[in-house]
């Protein structure tokens, strides 16, 4: 079982305590929310890498060289 | 001469973790509230967000997060008070990230602004710093401060200091 630590400010004194139902419940939609999150900006990121690559490529068909490529889109 | 800057409490965590840190029964003597925070996460990533939950909430808030990454910068938003990446398991081993929560007016009857400042400190090409704006829209006086991570525990050897701001 989870466990949080609880200082209290009255007394000083710090106790290791057992999280709540509620806590639990807590941590797990907090993981699932961060899941989802990185599961959309990994998504966004190959998308982004993709339609670069795809880029570079269409501008090399035009005639332009690695260099002039670099130089506008990095 | 007025003790205008004066550590409340601090706690190191121990060798199993922690799933949280909670500061209780705080002190309703001062003005402002500043938490410092050394903290690295156990899940197996290289990064995590902290949450603040004022009071053991984590609703009735808002968030306007500014990031910085060494290569890109962003801004996000959230409905959690947040301080944006921590190290976790999958950063350069036994680096801990620095964040520090400023809670003016902690006692007031009215919303709260919460600021957070954080870096994940990282030895590799990559890390973050943000800023971010939080707000909790409650008008209860704070009394209790619970500091939690994204995901996983805190390490061993996290550490948070609570610290109490007077005007006078």
């Amino acid at each position: 079982m989870a466990t949080k630590l609880v200082v209290d400010c009255s007394t000083g004194i710090t106790t290791e305590v057992e999280l709540t139902a509620e806590e639990v419940a807590q941590r797990e939609v907090d993981a699932a929310a961060w899941a989802e999150a990185k599961e959309l900006s990994d998504a966004a990121e190959a998308a982004k890498a993709s339609a670069k690559a795809s880029a570079e490529s269409k501008l090399k068909a035009l005639g332009l060289t690695d260099a002039e490529v670099s130089a506008l889109i990095g | 001469m007025a003790v205008t800057y004066k550590l409340i409490e601090t706690v190191t965590v121990g060798s199993g973790g922690a799933a949280s840190i909670a500061f209780a029964s705080i002190p309703q003597t001062y003005t402002d509230l500043l938490i410092k925070l050394s903290l690295r996460s156990t899940n197996a990533v290289t990064n995590r967000n902290v949450y603040l939950n004022p009071n053991g909430s984590s609703a009735n808030a808002t968030a306007r997060i500014l990031l910085g990454d060494g290569s890109s910068v962003s801004s996000s938003t959230s409905t959690r008070i947040i301080g944006r990446d921590i190290p976790a398991a999958s950063a350069t081993s036994s680096v801990f990230g620095n964040a520090e929560f400023y809670i003016p007016n902690y006692r007031s009857s009215v919303a709260k602004s919460i600021s957070a400042d954080t870096v994940m400190e990282n030895n590799a090409t990559a890390s973050v710093s943000s800023i971010t704006a939080n707000l909790w829209n409650v008008t209860d006086a704070i009394t209790t401060l619970t500091f939690v991570p994204e995901a996983g525990d805190f390490a061993q050897y996290s550490s948070a200091s609570l610290y109490g701001i007077s005007n006078s």
